[in-house]
């Protein structure tokens, strides 16, 4: 047979696509829905995708340090909710000073509050799964529930609207054309980023995530870099909840519902492996960009939103099956 | 004795670089016990999985009951009446015990729904033989070691089994245990069943066994009845084998005592272990599997814990809580288990290298890879590590490749002391020949090494003295003058726990 020196193969060979093949997805996806749907290019379509993927996007970055760790946070979708409500509750809150002056809870204390919440709820996440040596699985999907309940709690079930529009101005406002939500997803990835790929505890992780026992050997605190992994996780959540705050102008208790899952799935189809010590930040990022303009591209061809989730599962049941095929060939 | 069951007629077997067996060949005649005896390593277990239908040997013949065998799976060779016992018994733990004896079988009592009445009952019949007076519906993780063995060679009565291979049977139970094992062995054996035991305990064999073959570095050396052997001629056909294969320490300036371990014990692994080590020094800890020796190290690393004893490094007592404590007094440990314990298979060589000196490697929190890179390559240039990259991943390298990538690891954290466990197992021999080099050259620049090996020969021709190990207990030490593969071979299989006065 003919090899073809320049073509496909040559490509395939090297194990460009496989690493990077998720990139070419992405575009794929996009210059069809291009064609099919003049909108979808346009600057005004693309930020509002960036924007509605951020929220998700923030969360699955967190996730992906869990992932390679060989571990999983359910607790996401319910730390957005929980740490929403208790900022929104806050931020109504009136100090008195002397009567009848009173003034508002200063807005950057009551997110500093929402995010120290989150962070906590991860501490515990991950103290439970490092020192009590709980599955990670078992010990999330606890929190997830006791953070729901906590949010239903905290409001009697009810939702917290009429926010102050220092609020939502985070979600609405732009910074040189860019919205600030945008703004922040970028930081948090770039900074995520060189944490994961440059720094010594990046390294750690990914250790941890290839071999637990050599990781101690090689004189690694493999416990606390979990807790630091799962604290990172959860703060990361509660950013994700102010910025769905900021949307909505409201935090609900019963906001966030399959986040998680959602965050999964993007750091899945970003390529990180579920078996742990693989993975990347920017491969995330494109991970919940797919499922982002596949969402949105449907919107604009005007598909029925339940054929949507369909399509997501199928990303998800692919994107895997790609990973486990790849891992099969080592 | 009966006619000939089992004829194994210059079988062969070859894993990449390795020759398992070499034309081996003998013949198991009907109800008898058959010892077979060789070193860690000497083709034992791969011999039995090729009769098991684990492995299909490259070449040679398989004589079962006057028959070419054709069993390659050990599905055909339960049907044929052959079942194995392996050192370590799998059963299906949350399952019963009857579950567990007739796993496979259950449409013995019926085509359609499981009988678990009927089951018990059998069970029951089965466990009667083999001594065992427990409720067949006990779980089989409630059972001890000990009945594990026998539910497992109920099981193979059940089988009707002809052939039973017992894979070091008694080496995890007491000596009551064994002897109840042992018991039953005999019963077995007058009941017409043919039994291959491999074991390291040359006493046991000699009490039990009818005939034996004694495996030598995948070639059979030699067969007969064991009236006519006595154990030292045991021990020198498992090890009589040339040495010039192997590389020879360099004379080093022997120094001061760096580490010292007084009284080192725990609760099973290892007992009242005391010694010196000095700088320049290569101390070898010789043994059988299983004698505790690397449970030991893992203690001195911090990696495990202690119920007593004292360690000293450089006269000031320490304790170490973890192996965070043990690198930083200077301790480097190349484990046994490279998989298991040494590589993060999905990184490169050089994260690989710099995993514990991370911090010295990086500023304001970053890795300067930059740094690391020129430091790892040179390893890889001194090393002769063969690979196109430093950011290759190390799983794509070869076995030796990676064991040099590991002994790296632990030179770039600047040891006194480096503990290494078996460094050389599975590896090619001119990886070997340059490792041997290496760690002589570092012994010889001051280093204190501790050498773990169940090679004979690497372990003769490396050490300055060797402590021989037997069942967690110091058995003996041997000075290099002293040390033959004779003398460590009866200390490592308890001969000359008596005698051991003798020797010092």
């Amino acid at each position: 047979m003919k090899s073809n020196h320049f073509g496909l193969k040559t490509i395939m060979n090297n194990g460009f696509l496989e690493k990077y093949g998720i990139v070419f997805i992405l575009f794929g996806f996009s210059l069809f829905l291009s064609f099919m749907s003049p909108a979808f290019l346009s600057v005004p379509n693309i930020m509002n995708v960036v924007r509605q993927v951020s929220i998700i996007g923030v969360i699955a970055i967190g996730v992906t340090f869990v992932i390679i760790t060989r571990g999983i946070d359910l607790s996401s979708g319910s730390v957005v909710a929980l740490v929403g409500v208790i900022i929104a509750s806050l931020s109504q809150t009136r100090i008195v000073m002397s009567q009848p002056v009173s003034m508002m809870l200063h807005p950057v204390i009551a997110i500093t509050i929402g995010l120290v919440v989150g962070l906590i709820l991860g501490v515990i996440n991950g103290v439970l799964t490092a020192y009590g040596r709980l599955p990670a699985f078992i010990a999330t999907l606890g929190m997830m529930t006791i953070a729901r309940g906590g949010a239903l709690l905290y409001t009697a079930g009810r939702p917290v609207t009429y926010l102050h529009s220092v609020y939502t101005q985070i979600g609405t406002n732009s910074i040189i054309g860019i919205p600030i939500p945008i703004w922040i997803y970028m930081v948090i990835a770039v900074f995520s980023h060189i944490l994961l790929s440059k720094s010594v505890f990046g390294r750690h992780v990914f250790a941890i995530g290839g071999n637990e026992q050599s990781s101690k050997l090689c004189g690694i605190n493999v416990n606390k870099t979990l807790v630091f992994v799962y604290a990172y996780a959860g703060f990361l959540s509660a950013v994700a909840g102010v910025l769905l705050l900021s949307r909505t102008a409201a935090g609900n208790p019963s906001y966030g519902v399959g986040y998680e899952l959602d965050a999964i799935a993007s750091t899945v189809i970003g390529g990180t492996s579920l078996s742990g010590g693989l993975g990347s930040i920017p491969l995330c990022v494109v991970g919940a960009l797919i499922i982002g303009v596949v969402n949105n591209g449907m919107d604009l061809l005007g598909i029925n939103a339940y054929y949507q989730q369909i399509v997501k599962g199928l990303i998800i049941i692919i994107a895997v099956l790609i990973d486990m095929n790849k891992h099969a060939k080592e | 004795m009966g006619k000939t069951i089992l004829r194994f007629d210059e079988i062969s077997k070859s894993f990449p670089g390795v020759r398992a067996l070499d034309q081996v060949s003998f013949s198991v005649q009907e109800g008898t016990v058959h010892a077979l005896i060789g070193e860690n390593g000497a083709g034992k277990s791969t011999l039995m999985k090729v009769l098991f239908g684990l492995y299909k040997a490259d070449s040679g013949t398989l004589w079962y009951d006057d028959q070419e065998s054709t069993i390659h799976n050990p599905s055909a060779a339960l049907a044929c009446g052959i079942s194995m016992i392996p050192q370590e018994v799998n059963p299906v733990n949350n399952l019963s015990v009857s579950s567990n004896i007739f796993l496979g079988k259950e449409m013995l009592f019926g085509p359609k729904l499981v009988n678990q009445k009927l089951i018990d009952q059998e069970a029951v019949r089965y466990l009667e033989q083999v001594g065992l007076d427990i409720n067949p519906r006990t779980l089989m993780k409630n059972l001890s070691i000990a009945s594990s063995q026998l539910v497992a060679i109920a099981t193979a009565i059940s089988d009707n089994s002809r052939i039973i291979i017992m894979d070091e049977p008694t080496s995890a139970l007491t000596e009551k245990e064994s002897n109840h094992l042992l018991g039953i062995i005999k019963k077995l054996r007058q009941q017409g069943v043919t039994v291959i035991y491999i074991s390291h305990k040359l006493d046991e064999l000699m009490t039990i066994a009818d005939t034996y073959t004694v495996l030598r570095d995948g070639q059979s050396v030699e067969s007969g009845t064991i009236h006519d052997i006595t154990k030292a001629r045991i021990i020198s056909l498992m090890v009589g084998r040339e040495m010039d294969e192997f590389y020879k320490k360099k004379k080093s300036q022997i120094g001061d005592v760096i580490l010292s371990v007084r009284d080192f014990s725990n609760e099973k692994d290892f007992k009242d272990i005391s010694f010196d080590l000095r700088k320049g020094e290569i101390l070898g800890f010789a043994g059988l599997i299983g004698a505790g020796r690397s449970e030991l190290m893992e203690a001195i690393f911090g990696l495990r814990g202690t119920e007593h004893g004292i360690l000293t490094m450089r006269g000031k007592q320490c304790a170490f809580k973890s192996p965070i404590d043990a690198i930083e007094a200077g301790i480097g440990f190349v484990t046994e288990d490279r998989k298991e314990s040494g590589i993060f298979p999905d990184l490169s060589i050089m994260d690989n290298m710099i995993m514990p000196v991370l911090k010295p490697f990086s500023r304001g929190y970053l890795i300067q890879k930059l740094q690391a890179l020129v430091v790892c390559g040179k390893q890889i240039q001194v090393l002769n590590i063969k690979t196109p990259s430093t950011l290759q991943r190390i799983k794509n390298l070869s076995g030796g490749n990676q064991q040099k990538v590991l002994l790296s690891r632990w030179l770039l954290t600047d040891p006194d002391v480096l503990i290494l466990d078996e460094p050389t197992r599975g590896i090619d021999v001119g990886s070997k020949a340059e490792i041997h080099k290496l760690v002589s050259e570092l012994a010889a620049s001051g280093k204190a090494i501790i050498l773990i090996s169940s090679e004979m020969p690497e372990i003769i021709s490396m050490s300055d003295r060797i402590i021989v190990m037997h069942e967690g207990r110091n058995s003996g030490v041997l000075t290099r003058e002293q040390a033959t593969q004779e003398t460590i071979m009866h200390l490592a299989t308890g001969e000359a726990v008596n005698g051991q006065e003798n020797i010092k």
